[in-house]
């Protein structure tokens, strides 16, 4: 039988999650370079959507099932997914690097005395060892790095790798019961943030900087956010300004996010700031000084007045979108 | 209580990097480094816990590296931490050699509670307390923005996408921080003057693997300059137009 790569998946609110799907897919792309055996493993309660995986080259799938597993428990989940780990011998695992990703991979690794590489960006399989890609100083530079240990775990970064459909869809579920699971850190309540969406999962994120001179005239970027289906972003100046929750800076010091689209407004583009941005797919950068180094990186932009362009912005895209 | 604060010695985040010549470090040329700004939180969480707990409670400050790493020890120790330990070792050392030399001084050290900040901005993993906790089978909470300690019951909110997890644990612990946690103190003078007659001990770092190589380093690919379509609302019309027919995104 041949030796397993484990993708491991993420449910909250008893649905898996976007990054799941990419998981999936990176792990059964190794896979095949790897000459592994595919599987997918996901820690919950009741999970709605699981058989959608089966889409993304997965053909079999381990639901670790626990009525306490329905929120994150740190240690119940690493315990039951290390162990079955251990069960099958596998020398792989693919964690989306979220927040449960980034609490759970490190404690896996420990536990399955592995090495792991977060946030990866790419693999490469070269004469059969993986060789991950990954940002550092917030992006403004990459390694390549490979581990020397038996089982080695990676973490994506959401959004960038593709959830391709495969054709071999057909996954079987098996459902492992966990008893008495480890329950000394969990959960126990969720405080959902006032912003609808969150610029670490956002597909499009508007963001205001100091250009917009001051927390009242945000409406302007949330309006376009809105119109956008977008997140609201901002500058590391106008957290520390308190115009903004910290949760929505962008930055080496805030989160590094990779939209499809990002909307710089106001935003000067201190080193800081694009190092946390630049990955995003395009951007768009309005900024009255045509000389802001936002510009060097924007695939578009207008070198104008933002409480001037913002609103005709805004209302030009709800017309199309509505 | 025995606390611990783990601290690291970063590059500003103002640094332009430059790769070295082997292409497996930075070139440090000119680089001002600074205590890891993550760690501020820690710092002044710990200080916090300690003015809670009281008794005889006892803040140290641990760092994994070279000599010069002393400047952040001393940083901890002018914003009041009370004791300095350096464990030794010039070589880089990935996540796991950090977490390894820690969680052996932790453990024998006898710190119940050790704070970390979130993650260093240099390599960015963000996985050194969790992994600390692992080794030395600690609960953990990572990303902190609020925390509560009752006799030796946690709990703390972490930061997650949408919201807050609300995680409630026990101690011996390790709390990783977030910005939004606390305001750290600025150092004193009083502080910097008393920070020079505390102790920073030396000694080596814990032996322990390195399971993680560095094949090469390399810098972005750099962009090349967009298009300024305009210099006021003109120009949305042809920028809609743009991200709708060309880019596809909207």
């Amino acid at each position: 039988m041949a030796n397993k790569i484990l993708a491991i998946l993420e449910q909250r609110e008893n649905s898996l999650k976007k990054v799941s799907f990419e998981a999936a897919s990176v792990a059964s792309k190794l896979a095949k370079e790897l000459n592994l055996e595919v599987e997918a493993v996901v820690a919950g309660a009741d999970i709605n959507n699981l058989n959608e995986i089966s889409k993304y080259g997965i053909t079999k799938v381990i639901h670790l099932k626990n009525f306490d597993f329905s929120n994150y428990t740190s240690s119940g989940y690493t315990e039951a997914i290390s162990n079955y780990a251990k069960e099958v011998n596998a020398v792989c695992l693919i964690v989306g690097n979220t927040a449960l990703g980034n609490d759970l991979a490190p404690r896996l690794a420990v536990k399955l005395s592995s090495g792991c590489v977060m946030d990866c960006v790419n693999f490469q399989v070269e004469s059969g060892e993986v060789i991950a890609t990954r940002p550092i100083y917030a992006g403004k530079a990459f390694v390549k790095v490979k581990l020397s240990s038996d089982v080695k775990v990676f973490t994506i970064r959401p959004n960038v790798f593709k959830a391709e459909l495969s054709e071999s869809g057909n996954a079987s579920v098996e459902t492992k019961e966990i008893s008495s699971p480890n329950l000394k850190a969990k959960v126990v309540s969720f405080k959902k943030s006032e912003g609808k969406l969150d610029v670490a999962e956002a597909d499009i994120i508007v963001s205001g900087g100091r250009g917009m001179k001051g927390p009242e005239n945000f409406n302007l970027i949330e309006s376009l956010a809105d119109s956008l289906g977008a997140a609201v972003g901002a500058s590391r100046a106008v957290v520390d300004a308190g115009w903004r929750p910290h949760r929505e800076q962008v930055g080496q010091t805030g989160k590094t996010v990779s939209p499809t689209l990002y909307v710089a407004c106001g935003i000067s583009g201190a080193i800081q700031h694009l190092a946390g941005m630049s990955t995003s797919k395009y951007i768009v950068a309005i900024n009255k000084d045509k000389d802001a180094p936002i510009f060097s990186v924007a695939d578009y932009g207008i070198a104008g007045d933002v409480f001037e362009i913002l609103p005709v912005l805004t209302e030009e895209i709800k017309k199309i979108r509505s | 209580m025995k606390i611990a604060v783990c601290v690291s010695h970063v590059p500003d985040t103002a640094t332009r990097i430059k790769i070295g010549v082997d292409r497996k470090a930075i070139d440090p040329t000119g680089v001002t480094y600074i205590i890891n700004p993550f760690d501020e939180y820690a710092i002044e969480e710990a200080l916090k816990t300690k003015e809670k707990v009281g008794g005889d409670s006892i803040v140290y400050a641990i760092s994994v590296g070279g000599v010069t790493n002393k400047e952040s020890i001393r940083k901890a120790l002018a914003m009041g931490v009370d004791e300095g330990i350096l464990l030794k070792d010039d070589s880089q050392r990935d996540s796991f050699g950090i977490a390894h030399a820690l969680a052996d001084e932790i453990k024998s050290l006898g710190c119940e509670i050790a704070f970390f900040g979130k993650q260093s901005v240099d390599f960015d993993n963000s996985i050194t307390g969790q992994l600390t906790a692992e080794l030395i089978g600690y609960n953990c909470v990572p990303v902190v923005v609020d925390f509560k300690l009752d006799g030796s019951i946690i709990t703390a909110e972490r930061e997650i996408e949408g919201g807050r997890e609300v995680v409630e644990t026990e101690l011996p612990a390790i709390i990783t921080t977030q910005k939004g946690l606390n305001e750290p103190r600025y150092a004193s003078l009083k502080g910097i003057m008393a920070s020079k007659k505390k102790t920073i001990t030396e000694k080596a770092a814990a032996q322990s693997p390195n399971y993680s190589e560095i094949i090469d380093m390399n810098l972005p690919a750099s962009k090349q300059p967009g298009r300024i379509l305009g210099t006021d609302s003109s120009a949305v019309a042809e920028l809609v137009k743009l991200l709708r027919e060309e880019a596809k995104v909207i």
